[in-house]
């Protein structure tokens, strides 16, 4: 894909002691995209998205996340980019317009401007007249839906999602994926992992890690043509079942 | 005798002022040696379902037995002879694999030895790391050896509640694969999972949403309860037909399903040809139209509609 | 065809009892944390308790105004200066300087002789010694003058070679049980009292809320153990590792504090067993109510170790207190433990003098362990 590249990995590596989590990695992503970032357990997606959430130093190789250094400017790294997954998400005790309220908060927008998104937000997901509500007596489906709008609150360059949609019912799934592709057109890049692999299919391009490296990297559409495979499930499982690696 | 039978079960949850619903009145009978899968979200009531029937928690109306005791009155003789795996792994995680598998053995009255051959095409994938402790394992070892755990006393009756949540595609696969095997050897399972692509994998399935059962019948079944005609399209521009047929008032439902959208009308009749004019109008690029078999997720979304 | 349903064979309680009870000493075994809480905590309290935090006085500093400077004085000096109750540190040389050298906070206490002191004693049989002290803690201050004045009868003892003045009345003090007047002797069984109600109640009430949020609880549950042994099984460890801290507090006392264990030791270590379980059914009663390991932990220190502290009478006697906080203390079972320990360790009494604590907190056991068995949860809700 041409266009301005919002992330950019080269032969990032991160070793524990002996073990290669991740082995020299190189891949870039732009502005806009969908980027399914997909693999099996202990693969080593999690580590490969520390490091570029600025959250873990890499061992070797280079990456720049929203134009910053992933060594030296991770600070600025985590106020560029949104994060938000399945586990950790929301404060299930406060309101809901008093989670966007912390949220907007943090990457330091204005009192208006938080008033103004919040707002917004609340609109989006028709959630009006419900927005003193505690977030616990949400459905899950509505709970993720909101903490995607929240994490993208500060209109971050690039929003990395771990496995947003588990367990979530297939129409608020569908939906969720519609916000996705909203904020993907907003120029919003959005870097997911997912073990939905219909979802894979969403992604405009994928890439499948398999004991530390890149094994696959394309368009769903050329990755079923490349393994010879209906569906993406199909590519991931020719993959996957090459690992070597049994464990995290 | 079926070995589970439920019958209008309820499950209400009482939270300050709010009363919550779990089960709004179920009721099922699964026969032996089937895996009787059940179908849903997060939330859907599967969990709470599960431990009304393994004792642990009390409906508030219905009657449900296992292997033909009571799930209330009989409780100590159906945790004499049940297995279950809860949604999230039950280990110890300071215990080494070879612990926790000896400490269940034990607990249930037997030993690892005599049902070995229940087990064994399992455990031997995560024998060699029988030394390491529970945490840490990855997720698909972590499920293996749940597994191993429920399953070490022979258990007439297996209850897996969401066993493949948050385990890899591959390690998924796998499990299913464990599954039938052990079918063959005449245990019943009953098992959970919010992915409805598992449910082909099941020999019947209960769809359920919101407490309520949405549809039980075999995987066939329920897809062929699914009357209208489903259209597969597809366009270079997805995003705008989706929205274009979305807007369209013919159009029942229209879903992205990875690289085509799912498309039903609500009359049917020349459904092609509306489509190709949604095609043609919208100027889409590279159009395909085809017509399709519904899965369980399309039959699960139509139902939820309803 | 209509079955009836076949139940099982009994399974074998002994092993399965004897699994449960191994795998929880691995689990202590292998979290270093508590392992370590476990072990130090009554060591590192008994070593606090017993030195630091002693309400006995020594090494108190002190300064001597010696106007006299002949024999007798000297000899007294020496005397003092010898004591292991105070440290001479300064010989002042003029009464302005013993509120110089108070002011400065130096020292604790000053003594004064004035001048002909040995020949008023030897010819008029009158001596003066004054005796300064600093009150503003008079509890010290007490004690300290105590001391002196101790230090100086026994010279005046010596003098008269042993013989006794006519028309003299002689008070005789006599500190029963505790004759050095120690603090240990105080805290020993009051450390004890602590220690197992901590180890037991609290650990042993998160070890079971562990299992709940692990969710190992629910497939403990759906199995044939029977939850009375599962609570049984859970606090055995706990109990051994009970008697061991006993075991080591009695030594510690023993050798390092020097507190004699003068009654019967078996007797003792009955007692304490008795309190071990005491203690255990609390905890198990704490982890019925609680659903993480934080709420067991709070409610444990909230409900056991500040009453522990304050009503079991080893810090603050039990009689000055108001009435209504009196009669609360009697439901504290540490206060009841905390007097027989004393009465059996200390003072050396047999059973009989401590039959009726003994059997209170017998009472208390069964029934706490009545009420927290038959309220152990069999189900999740």
């Amino acid at each position: 894909m041409i266009g301005e590249k919002v992330i950019s990995a080269e032969k990032l590596t991160k070793r524990f002691g002996d073990f290669t989590a991740v082995d020299h990695i190189t891949f870039d992503v732009v502005k806009g995209e969908i980027f399914g970032f997909l693999g099996a357990n202990g693969a080593g997606k999690t580590t490969a998205m520390r490091m570029l959430c600025g959250l873990s130093l890499p061992t070797l190789g280079s990456a720049m996340v929203a134009g910053f250094d992933v060594y030296r400017q991770n600070e600025l790294i985590k106020k560029n980019i949104g994060y938000m997954s399945q586990k950790f998400s929301l404060y299930e005790d406060l309101t809901i317009r008093e989670n966007i309220r912390f949220y907007a908060g943090i990457y330091g927008l204005t009192d208006d401007k938080i008033k103004e998104k919040s707002n917004l937000l609340i609109n989006r997901l028709n959630l009006a007249g419900q927005e003193k509500s505690l977030v616990r007596s949400l459905p899950l489906g509505w709970r993720q839906k909101l903490a995607f709008l929240i994490a993208i609150v500060h209109d971050p360059a690039i929003v990395f999602l771990d496995e947003p949609t588990g367990g979530v019912d297939p129409i608020t799934r569908r939906e969720f994926w519609e916000l996705i592709y909203d904020a993907s057109s907003k120029g919003i890049t959005v870097f997911v992992t997912t073990h939905y692999m219909d979802e894979a299919e969403y992604c405009h391009r994928v890439s499948i890690m398999v004991d530390g490296r890149i094994d696959a990297l394309d368009s769903p559409a050329n990755l079923m043509k490349e393994y010879a495979s209906s569906s993406m499930d199909g590519v991931f499982l020719q993959l996957a079942r090459k690992a070597l690696r049994m464990s995290d | 005798m079926k070995p589970v039978v439920v019958e209008n079960i309820v499950k209400v949850y009482k939270q300050k002022r709010n009363v919550i619903e779990a089960l709004k009145g179920v009721s099922f009978a699964v026969e032996k040696g089937e895996i009787f899968g059940i179908i849903g979200p997060d939330g859907a009531g599967k969990t709470s379902l599960f431990r009304i029937l393994t004792t642990l928690l009390i409906a508030a109306s219905g009657k449900a037995t296992v292997d033909g005791f009571d799930v209330v009155k009989d409780f100590k003789q159906i945790r004499n002879r049940v297995g279950y795996m809860p949604g999230r792994f039950s280990l110890y995680q300071d215990l080494t694999v070879e612990e926790n598998l000896e400490f269940f053995a034990t607990i249930f009255g037997t030993t690892i030895q005599k049902n070995y051959h229940l087990i064994k095409d399992i455990y031997q994938q995560i024998e060699p790391f029988k030394t390491r402790r529970a945490g840490q394992l990855s997720g698909g070892m972590k499920q293996k050896l749940a597994l191993c755990c429920s399953l070490i006393h022979k258990p007439s009756v297996l209850f897996l509640d969401e066993p493949t949540t948050g385990v890899d595609a591959v390690s998924r696969k796998e499990f299913w694969e464990m599954l039938h095997r052990l079918k063959e050897d005449g245990i019943t399972i009953l098992v959970s999972t919010p992915y409805m692509d598992e449910a082909g994998l099941c020999d019947r399935v209960a769809l359920i949403q919101k407490g309520e059962m949405l549809s039980i019948n075999t995987p066939a079944g329920i897809t062929n309860e699914f009357k209208k005609p489903l259209w597969a399209v597809r366009a270079n521009e997805m995003h705008q037909l989706l929205m274009a047929l979305k807007e369209d008032p013919g159009v029942e439902s229209c879903f992205p399903f990875g690289q085509q959208h799912h498309v039903v009308f609500k009359q049917p009749g020349n459904d092609r040809q509306r489509l190709e004019t949604v095609m043609n109008t919208g100027q889409y690029t590279n159009p395909e139209i085809r017509s399709i078999r519904p899965n369980i997720e399309d039959c699960f979304m139509a139902l939820m509609k309803q | 065809m209509i079955t009836t349903p076949v139940a099982r064979e009994k399974v074998y309680t002994m092993s399965q009892f004897y699994i449960f009870v191994k795998k929880e000493c691995l689990h202590i075994w292998r979290d270093r944390r508590t392992l370590f809480i476990l072990v130090w905590m009554p060591i590192v309290q008994i070593i606090l308790y017993g030195f630091a935090l002693t309400n006995e006085v020594k090494n108190s500093r002190i300064a001597i105004l010696d106007q006299s400077k002949d024999d007798a004085t000297t000899a007294i000096s020496n005397e003092i200066a010898a004591s292991r109750y105070f440290n001479l540190v300064k010989n002042l040389h003029s009464y302005r300087d013993i509120d110089a050298t108070f002011k400065q906070g130096l020292i604790r206490m000053a003594i004064v002789f004035p001048r002909n002191f040995q020949y008023d004693l030897l010819h008029s049989n009158r001596a003066q010694v004054q005796i300064i002290a600093d009150a503003s803690d008079p509890n010290t201050a007490n004690t300290l003058t105590n001391y002196a004045t101790a230090i100086i009868n026994d010279y005046q003892l010596s003098l008269n070679n042993n013989e006794q003045l006519p028309y003299t009345i002689k008070t005789q003090l006599r500190m029963l049980y505790n004759p050095e007047l120690k603090g240990a002797y105080n805290f020993v069984p009051g450390v004890m009292a602590l220690v197992l109600m901590l180890v037991c109640a609290m650990m042993t009430s998160m070890a079971i809320v562990k299992e709940k949020e692990m969710g190992t609880m629910e497939v403990i549950l759906v199995s044939p153990l029977r939850p009375f042994w599962i609570i049984i099984a859970k606090t055995i460890p706990y109990l051994l590792v009970s008697v061991l801290n006993i075991a080591c507090i009695l030594l510690l006392s023993v050798f390092v504090l020097g507190v004699p264990i003068t009654g019967n030791l078996g007797l003792l270590i009955w007692e304490s067993v008795l309190f071990t379980v005491t203690s255990l059914s609390i905890g198990i009663l704490i982890s019925n109510g609680a659903k993480t390991q934080q709420a067991a932990m709070f409610t444990s220190m909230m409900s056991l170790f500040l009453p522990t502290l304050l009503f079991s009478g080893f810090l603050f006697p039990v009689e000055n207190m108001p009435v209504a906080l009196q009669v609360i203390s009697n439901v504290v079972p540490a206060k009841w433990y905390y007097i027989i320990v004393k009465s059996v360790m200390i003072k050396g009494l047999g059973f009989f003098a401590v039959w009726k604590e003994t059997l209170i907190l017998v009472g208390m056991t069964l029934i706490l362990l009545f009420i927290s068995i038959s309220k152990f949860k069999i189900r999740l809700a």
